[in-house]
């Protein structure tokens, strides 16, 4: 027990002998704990209202006399039970999956072959493909949302979830491509030229080895590509007119923000709902979103 | 009948093989490689962008094809109160809201590179607002900001009594202003420092122990090794952070919508009001398109801004 205390310390003190003066315990409680504290209080703050709201009667929720407001005296399940049957909740949870899915597999085919040409087929020209694809990351869905929606009726995909699928790959397209090239790179070359001279074809090397490898490269894509598909607002918001055909976060603007008196009960619990899956596939894959965030700004 | 069973197999392994050595000449497979990616750029990016700029000389409206109108929708913009009313906003929104989320957001990663328990479940924890989706933390922004049940007032007025009376966040323009920048940067701070949490830790302590040999200060060592150290991933994050706040939609849309009185519009809810709610394609894309410029002066601002001394460097030791 005591070994374990002191083991830190003893670290500590051989890194920053200097610091040892000054590195006192109320220091360390003043400079790191206590910002620290506040951060993740202030950032944490408005998940935890978010919930606390969904749970809470409405007599509650506009008294704050009576109830203290942080806390729930008598939780109810009545927000969730109305939005789950008395709205088309789980039809916009249905399409949002749906668009989210089907836009990253199609962001994860498209970028992996790119990243491959651009990595690995090493042709003339191919990092000014790379870099044109960079900066197609630049150009913000702001700029492009208007003539973009003309582009979608002219198709005839308006208010159709499939206009989302194909739409959303040109912010994953950009993002996938750079981290897979990244990912590509750390995969030795030789592995490759082993194989190009025991007969195989680039197919073939491309499927049984460099994919095997970037594994994890495709997960933080995968994932990444998920979230970003799942909060995508702008665009779904102007290409989606018919109610039943929206996507959650758009569904719960403007579906559930009705009239002047707003049920913030319903509200909240739309949107804790609408947070809960990519929460939940975050905290499965942690460690894949951070390198992947990370990986993407070093590159 | 024999025929047959002789041909099938020698098909069988010729077919393959003329396919798999269409697959393994080179160009043949990079453009296969590059089609689906460029494809999907080209149509629903470049060609969006070309044409996008092109509404802006038009007076199309939804539903009827418009004709070549010169600068007549510049003109306008420019004669437009709304428009530099959203001008200013964005500027100082994207000012305000960047110079929070990086000192905060700076702050937190000096805070999270030092050693504790529970680092990476804290590190894990402070990336949720930027997981979420933004209109739903928006939405609870909207509702923490609320005029009569606000949290906020609460805390100040019943539990603190430092005021008489409930805040009105969202009532009047600069209070309306000012909470939409504290959202932006509440959701902004995350990314900033898991971003630059990334970079610190490249940097190598050997670094730090010189200094210290030497009696560098911790505001020495801050100033002329951290700080120096960090101005090339800096200068990506920020440019990227100006980009995206400077063209922000989601947080203004969901919680005000640009109220009141039109006070806090960004060009993209400016472009959008005008565009697709109002149906005036022209002058829609014209609002868009004139973030363009702004947008350049910006990214070139900050990238060569603060990535310059490391190229000053980089021509020094070459």
């Amino acid at each position: 027990m005591t070994d374990t205390v002191a083991q830190p310390g003893v670290a500590d003190a051989k890194a920053a002998p200097d610091t040892m003066a000054w590195d006192s315990r109320l220091r360390r409680l003043m400079m790191i704990y206590l910002p620290l504290g506040c951060f993740v209080l202030i950032l944490l703050f408005p998940f935890y209202w978010m919930a606390i709201t969904s749970f809470k009667p409405n007599a509650e929720l506009m008294n704050y006399r009576e109830h203290n407001p942080f806390w729930i005296s008598s939780p109810t399940l009545v927000h969730i039970k109305h939005l789950l049957f008395d709205t088309s909740y789980p039809r916009w949870l249905k399409t949002t999956m749906l668009v989210a899915i089907g836009s990253t597999t199609l962001s994860l085919v498209a970028s992996t072959l790119a990243a491959y040409a651009i990595e690995r087929l090493r042709f003339r020209g191919s990092p000014y493909v790379g870099l044109g694809i960079y900066l197609a990351y630049l150009v913000p869905p702001s700029i492009l949302f208007i003539p973009l929606a003309t582009v979608v009726v002219q198709f005839g995909l308006f208010d159709s979830p499939l206009a989302l699928i194909l739409v959303y790959p040109t912010f994953l397209v950009p993002f996938c491509t750079w981290l897979l090239i990244g990912y590509f790179k750390s995969i030795p070359y030789e592995l490759e030229e082993c194989a190009l001279v025991d007969g195989a074809t680039r197919l073939q090397i491309l499927r049984r080895i460099t994919l095997p490898l970037a594994v994890p490269g495709l997960i933080s894509a995968g994932i990444f590509s998920f979230t970003l598909s799942w909060n995508e607002f702008i665009y779904a918001l102007a290409f989606i007119q018919s109610g039943a055909n929206k996507t959650v976060p758009v569904a719960i603007l403007t579906e559930l923000v009705t009239g002047d008196v707003y049920q913030w009960g319903a509200l909240m619990a739309g949107s804790l709902l609408g947070s809960l899956p990519v929460a939940i596939f975050y905290s499965l894959f942690v460690d894949y979103y951070v390198s992947s965030l990370t990986g993407a700004v070093k590159e | 009948m024999s025929v047959t069973t002789l041909s099938s197999p020698a098909l069988a392994q010729r077919q393959p093989n003329w396919l798999m050595r269409l697959f393994d000449y080179k160009p043949f497979l990079v453009v296969m490689c590059l089609a689906p990616a460029l494809g999907l750029l080209a149509v629903f990016l470049t060609y969006p962008l070309g044409l996008g700029i092109w509404l802006a000389f038009t007076d199309t409206t939804i539903g009827r094809r418009g004709i070549y109108v010169g600068l007549e929708n510049f003109q306008y913009l420019l004669t437009d109160p709304l428009w530099w009313n959203a001008v200013f906003y964005s500027v100082v929104y994207t000012a305000i809201a960047t110079f929070g989320k990086f000192a905060l957001g700076f702050w937190l990663a000096l805070l999270l590179n030092n050693h504790f328990p529970f680092k990476s479940l804290l590190r894990a924890i402070i990336l949720l607002p930027w997981i979420v989706p933004t209109v739903l933390s928006a939405l609870a922004f909207w509702w923490i900001y609320d005029p009569q049940f606000s949290i906020i007032s609460y805390l100040l007025v019943d539990v603190l009594h430092w005021r008489s009376s409930n805040i009105d966040f969202l009532g009047s323009p600069w209070p309306a202003r000012f909470s939409l920048i504290a959202a932006n940067i509440w959701r902004g701070i995350p990314f900033v420092a898991i971003s630059l949490l990334a970079g610190l830790q490249t940097i190598s302590p050997s670094l730090y122990e010189a200094a210290m040999l030497d009696g560098a200060s911790a505001w020495q060592r801050f100033r002329y090794i951290t700080f120096p150290m960090m101005m090339p991933i800096l200068a990506i994050v920020m440019t990227f952070s100006i980009i995206f706040t400077f063209t922000d939609f989601q947080l203004v849309y969901a919680i005000t919508r640009g109220g009141p009185g039109n006070s806090t519009h960004l060009l993209a809810t400016l472009a959008f009001q005008r565009g697709i709610a109002g149906g005036e394609l022209g002058e829609g894309a014209a609002i868009a398109v004139s973030m363009i410029p702004f947008l350049v002066f910006a990214t070139l601002f900050s990238y060569f801004g603060l990535a310059r001394r490391k190229w000053q460097q980089g021509e020094a030791n070459d």
